[in-house]
Parts: C-alpha cells; sequence; structure tokens
C-alpha cells in the first residue's frame, strides 16, 4: 500500500514515533486534544452560518468535517485558523485559544485549500520561494526547500511558468506544497481536493495519511464521503451550521442502519406496490431509486432482534409472495452517501437525538 | 471496513536527508516579512507591466500632446511650453500610479491570497508596508520615464538634476501619503476594479482642474477658487520651483503638511481595516 513511501517522505518527513492512535474509538480527552472547539457561532448579516459546533480533535489524527457546500465547514476552518472571529462559544488550537492568543496558533498551524491561495501572477517557484520568506526561512533555505518541493510535487517543468497558466490541478499541489514548506501542529485543510482527477487525489490522500503518521493532526473538510471514509478516524457531520453526527466511519454507518437493502423490480409498474409492502415489512421509510426499477430501504438493526441479512431476506421472500417479481436484490453495508442522507433527511433535532442514542 | 481506516505507513527511517520540513524556524520580524512582500510588489511589476504602462500612458500622451498640439498657441512655441508643463505631468504620472496601491490589496483580497498572509504568524501590517514598498519603486519608475522622456524632446530645468531629483523626491513623500488612502480604500472596496474606478472619479478632476496644464489666470473665478485649494496645484507649484532650483519654501512645506495630515488620518485606518477580523 505504501509503495510511494519514499517520495511521500520527501514530502512530510519522517514518522515521529507518535504511540499509534488506530483503533481509538471513543471521543478523545484532555491534553490530547490539538483542536476543540465548544458552540461556535458565526452569524453574517441575519444568516447563521454556524449554529453552534463543537469539534473535539485528537493530537495526530485525521478528522473529517464532512458537509454539503453551505454547511459551515468553511467557516469553522476559518474560525479556527484565526481568520474569523466568533459570534459565540470558543476554540483552542495546539492548546492556544484562537480569540485571545491568535499569534500562537498562527505559528502552529498551517492552511491549505479553499480557504488559501496562491498568487496568480507570480511563477510556482516565485511562489514557494516567497512564502519559504514568510515562514522564517533564510532566502538560501527557502530556494532549498522551495527546489525541493516542485521536485515533490512534479511541478519542476511548471516552476518558472506563472500560475495564471497552470492547470487546476497543478494549482491545487502547489498549493498544498505553500503549506509543506515548514512543518505545522495542526494542517487544516479545506477540501484539499476538490477538482484534481483521481490519481492526483490519490497522492493528496497519501500525503495527507503521512501528517498524521509524522505527528501532525489534520482537520479536513471534504464533500466526498468516500475521502472522509478512507482518511480520518473521526468524522462530524455539518450540516446547517450544527454537527448533526459525530463519530467513527463505522459508528455513522451503524446510525444509518445495518445496511441497505437495493432492490431492482422485474417491471417498474409495480414499484408503488412493493414500497408500500417493503415499508410495512421493515417499518422504514423506502426511497426509490433513479432507475424506475430501483428501491433502496435501511434495514434496521441488529438490535432489533434478527440479522440484518434475515431480516433482508424475509422481506425479499414476502415481496415475491406478494406476486411481486423482482430481478436482483443485494444487502451492503451503508455508505457514507446514504448515512449522509438518512441523517440529513430528518429534521437536525430527532437526528441529533439518533447520534446520542447510537453512541 | 474497520472503524479505522487510517492506514499508518510503517517506514519513514528512509527520509532523504535534508528534504523532509524541518522544525518551523521562529517567524519572520516584521522588516523581513515587509521586505519579502516589497519583493512579490517588485516581481508583479516584471510578470505584470500593463499595469504599470496603462497608467504611465497617460501623462505621456498628455506631455506630447500639449507640448505639440497646443505648446504653440499656449505658450508660443512646443519648447517654451514643455518647460512649463513637465512637472505638471510628472506629478500627475506618479498620482495616477498611486491608484495601485489600492488595487493590490484589493487584488489579493478578492483572490483568497490574503487569508493565508492572515494565518501567518507574522506582523499584521507587513503585507501592507510591502505594497508600499513596492510602490516606492514603481513611483520611481513612473517619475524617471516621464522626466527622461522629457529630457530627450528638450526639455532643461535650470535646476539640472539637483532639482530633478529633489522634486522626485517631494514627489515620491506626497504619492506615499496618497497611497495609505488609497490602501484603506482598496481594504473597503470590494474589487480591484472597484478602487481603480473611485481613483479614477477623484485623481482625474484635481489634476484636471490645477495649474498642470495652463495657468490659473484665464479661467472663470469659481474655478480659479478650486484650483486654489487643489492640493495638487500645490504640489505643482513646489515641483516647479524645486525643479527650477528656487524652491518655494511655503508651497514645499504645505505639500509636507498635507502629506503628514493624509498619512496620519489614513495610515491607521489602513492598520485596522487590514488587522481585523470579520
Amino acid at each position: 500500500m505504501y509503495e510511494e513511501s519514499a517520495w511521500e517522505d520527501s514530502i512530510v518527513g519522517r514518522a515521529q514515533a507518535k504511540p499509534e492512535p488506530a483503533g481509538r474509538c471513543g471521543p478523545p480527552s484532555g491534553s490530547e486534544l490539538a483542536i476543540e472547539a465548544e458552540r461556535l457561532e458565526k452569524r453574517f448579516g441575519d444568516r447563521w452560518a454556524l449554529a453552534s459546533v463543537d469539534l473535539a480533535v485528537a493530537r495526530a489524527t485525521v478528522y473529517g468535517l464532512l458537509g454539503p457546500n453551505g454547511a459551515g465547514k468553511t467557516t469553522t476552518v476559518r474560525i479556527l485558523a484565526t481568520l474569523l472571529s466568533p459570534d459565540g462559544g470558543r476554540a483552542r488550537v495546539a492548546g492556544h485559544d484562537v480569540a485571545a492568543e491568535p499569534g500562537l496558533v498562527r505559528r502552529a498551524i498551517a492552511l491549505a485549500g479553499q480557504s488559501a491561495t496562491v498568487d496568480e501572477d507570480l511563477t510556482g517557484r516565485e511562489n514557494l520561494l516567497f512564502l519559504g520568506l514568510l515562514a522564517g526561512l533564510r532566502r538560501g533555505a527557502a530556494k532549498a526547500r522551495a527546489a525541493e518541493l516542485l521536485a515533490a510535487f512534479e511541478l519542476e517543468e511548471a516552476a518558472t511558468r506563472q500560475v495564471k497558466a497552470y492547470s487546476g490541478g497543478m494549482r491545487r499541489r502547489l498549493d498544498l506544497a505553500a503549506s509543506l514548506i515548514t512543518r505545522a501542529e495542526v494542517y487544516f485543510l479545506d477540501e484539499p481536493t476538490t477538482g484534481l482527477d483521481p490519481a492526483a487525489r490519490a497522492r493528496v490522500h497519501q500525503i495527507i495519511r503521512s501528517l498524521a503518521a509524522g505527528g501532525a493532526t489534520v482537520l479536513l473538510t471534504t464533500q466526498y464521503l468516500d475521502e472522509a471514509d478512507q482518511l480520518a478516524s473521526r468524522i462530524a457531520v455539518v450540516d446547517h451550521g450544527t454537527v448533526i453526527a459525530e463519530g467513527t466511519p463505522g459508528q455513522l454507518k451503524a446510525m444509518a442502519g445495518a445496511g441497505t437493502l437495493r432492490i431492482r423490480l422485474a417491471d417498474p409498474a409495480q414499484r408503488p406496490k412493493a414500497r408500500h409492502a417493503l415499508a410495512r415489512l421493515l417499518e422504514l421509510p423506502v426511497q426509490d431509486g433513479a432507475d424506475p426499477a430501483e428501491l433502496t430501504s435501511q434495514v434496521p438493526p441488529a438490535g432489533s432482534g434478527r440479522p440484518a441479512s434475515d431480516q433482508a431476506a424475509a422481506a425479499v421472500a414476502e415481496l415475491a409472495r406478494a406476486g411481486i417479481a423482482i430481478g436482483e436484490f443485494a444487502l451492503g453495508q451503508p455508505s457514507l452517501d446514504e448515512v449522509f442522507l438518512a441523517l440529513t433527511a430528518h429534521p437536525a433535532a430527532s437526528t441529533q437525538a439518533t447520534a446520542e442514542g447510537s453512541s | 471496513m474497520t472503524a479505522v481506516t487510517t492506514a499508518r505507513p510503517t517506514s519513514g527511517t528512509s527520509a532523504p536527508a535534508g528534504l523532509s520540513p524541518g522544525p518551523r524556524p521562529g517567524p519572520p520580524g516584521a522588516w523581513a516579512a515587509s521586505v519579502a512582500f516589497g519583493w512579490r510588489a517588485l516581481l508583479k511589476i516584471k510578470h505584470v507591466p500593463e499595469m504599470l504602462l496603462d497608467v504611465i500612458a497617460i501623462p505621456v500622451i498628455f506631455t506630447l500632446m500639449f507640448t505639440y498640439l497646443f505648446g504653440g498657441a499656449l505658450a508660443s512655441s512646443p519648447h517654451r511650453y514643455l518647460q512649463f508643463i513637465l512637472p505638471g505631468t510628472l506629478v500627475m504620472a506618479v498620482l495616477l500610479v498611486t491608484m495601485y496601491a489600492g488595487t493590490g490589496l484589493a487584488t489579493d483580497r478578492a483572490r483568497g491570497i490574503t487569508d493565508r498572509f492572515r494565518a501567518l504568524p507574522i506582523w499584521r501590517l507587513a503585507p501592507v508596508a510591502g505594497a508600499l514598498l513596492g510602490d516606492i519603486a514603481r513611483y520611481l519608475l513612473a517619475a524617471s520615464l516621464v522626466a527622461l522622456l522629457g529630457l530627450a524632446i528638450g526639455y532643461r530645468p535650470e535646476g539640472g538634476t539637483p532639482g530633478i531629483m529633489a522634486g522626485i523626491g517631494l514627489l515620491l513623500v506626497f504619492a506615499l501619503a496618497l497611497s495609505f488612502m488609497w490602501t484603506a480604500l482598496g481594504l473597503l472596496l470590494r474589487t480591484p476594479q472597484a478602487v481603480m474606478s473611485a481613483g479614477t472619479v477623484v485623481l482625474f478632476p484635481l489634476t484636471l482642474a490645477s495649474n498642470v496644464f495652463v495657468a490659473p489666470r484665464t479661467m472663470p473665478g469659481w474655478l480659479q477658487g478650486f484650483v486654489a485649494v487643489n492640493p495638487v496645484s500645490h504640489l505643482v507649484t513646489a515641483e516647479r520651483g524645486l525643479i527650477a532650483g528656487h524652491p518655494a519654501g511655503g508651497q514645499i512645506a504645505w505639500v509636507l503638511l498635507a502629506s503628514g495630515a493624509v498619512a496620519a488620518v489614513f495610515a491607521p485606518v489602513s492598520a485596522w481595516l487590514y488587522g481585523r477580523r470579520p
């Protein structure tokens, strides 16, 4: 899985023997926290961008902040990075209060992605050199570091071209490189892979993993649910300015039910009838798929008595008995997409209760 | 899929020496950070020379047009008129370039790069100070260009080179003070275009309704009144004296005082506008 570890090392440095946090399940506590936020509120005019955001991110982990556009992810990152002051609540990053000690917070963080860009008029090399000087490197060291990063991010050929001539992917790579000039305790990566092709995304993923392995904390915002699933040890799902669910990817999936039953009917005309029957059998809402012959439903969690597979099989058998011809069916672990839909389809208050009930 | 899918690399001993990021050095001092921003401003002049040429073109065209088109009519010969108009177009060139002090910061903010700067542990005002360092370079370039053009087409000031140098020096002081005003405006307005429009709206009437092109004697009374209080007129009069080698102390003092006043108001305003956290 880590064939490219030498490449990675050149960018983010060696693993710094932080104790392996894998398997951590409960929310972290105490001085182990790299980021803590309590009831963060932010209002723009009469619109509440953040209604109440609580976060607790353990050191040396990747934490996913997941939500659709406008959910409040970027606002949260901007408050934590000392760019915005909250209208309510408090936050500490790397042990320092963002409102009272912004200077100390800035010494500990690096920001990349949507919230920070590079200078379009300058070349790639000039950008890195300039930001290296601002990071406190001397000119010689800044030059050397710029050259290393250009090589590591495969931007050497484009090094002397103005950034405005870069492709979206090249820009993102340069942007990320700029955040890696010197080591930070906490990295805020605001949608770092938006607009990247799959290969470039995979590379960014590796960089993110090795940052955490090197002892740094990464707060990653993303709209890609699989990205949070793959990278983050814990995820907060944000919608309308509040955290509507928080936990490990596994816990979040468990919240949405034991699995998803997907049925394709032989005859699309039977869908209303099938939907009705299935909803009665599983006692859960049933969604129409995009395909006119498709139906999907959550299967109640195992706690309800029978294993999910039994319930799904029984439901399918029951449909067949009722004269509904089934083309194919499948039972799968819910994807985070389905988790997200399940969580946001309800009013925020009731999902909050669900989240608390199952964690 | 297990709860924690974040696989961790086990390697780490093979990192090529010197390639990985070192521990963070201390943040740069206020001066070092400002110089870095100044260097960036110079790079921008190199990469986006249009920004300079756009504004230089107007004084150059005005110098040539007024000298050759109207010079004969206004002062009996183009050569004689050139001796009168050049200090004025010099002022005009530099004042028009000052607009860019505001557009640079507005551009940074519109493109989002300001956020990266504000998340850095550097002196809060380093971007503003650095931009001003870059502006000084731009003003010098603009002034030299117009002065050289004048000399090339027959401008022969009595004060000689020292006179021109002194004139450019005083002009720089005033331009720098004015830069604080544009900086504040650039931080207040949403787009670089808005700053440019505001700059044009303010600067064109000020430079045209002054004593740059003609002595105000022939103007209607109300306009003479305006020209008399127009700061550009005072600046141009001071410049004419300096460049001609017989400086008018009163006018120079007036320009220095006005510069101090403008800077005293707008430097803190800019600082506050840049430093505030929305």
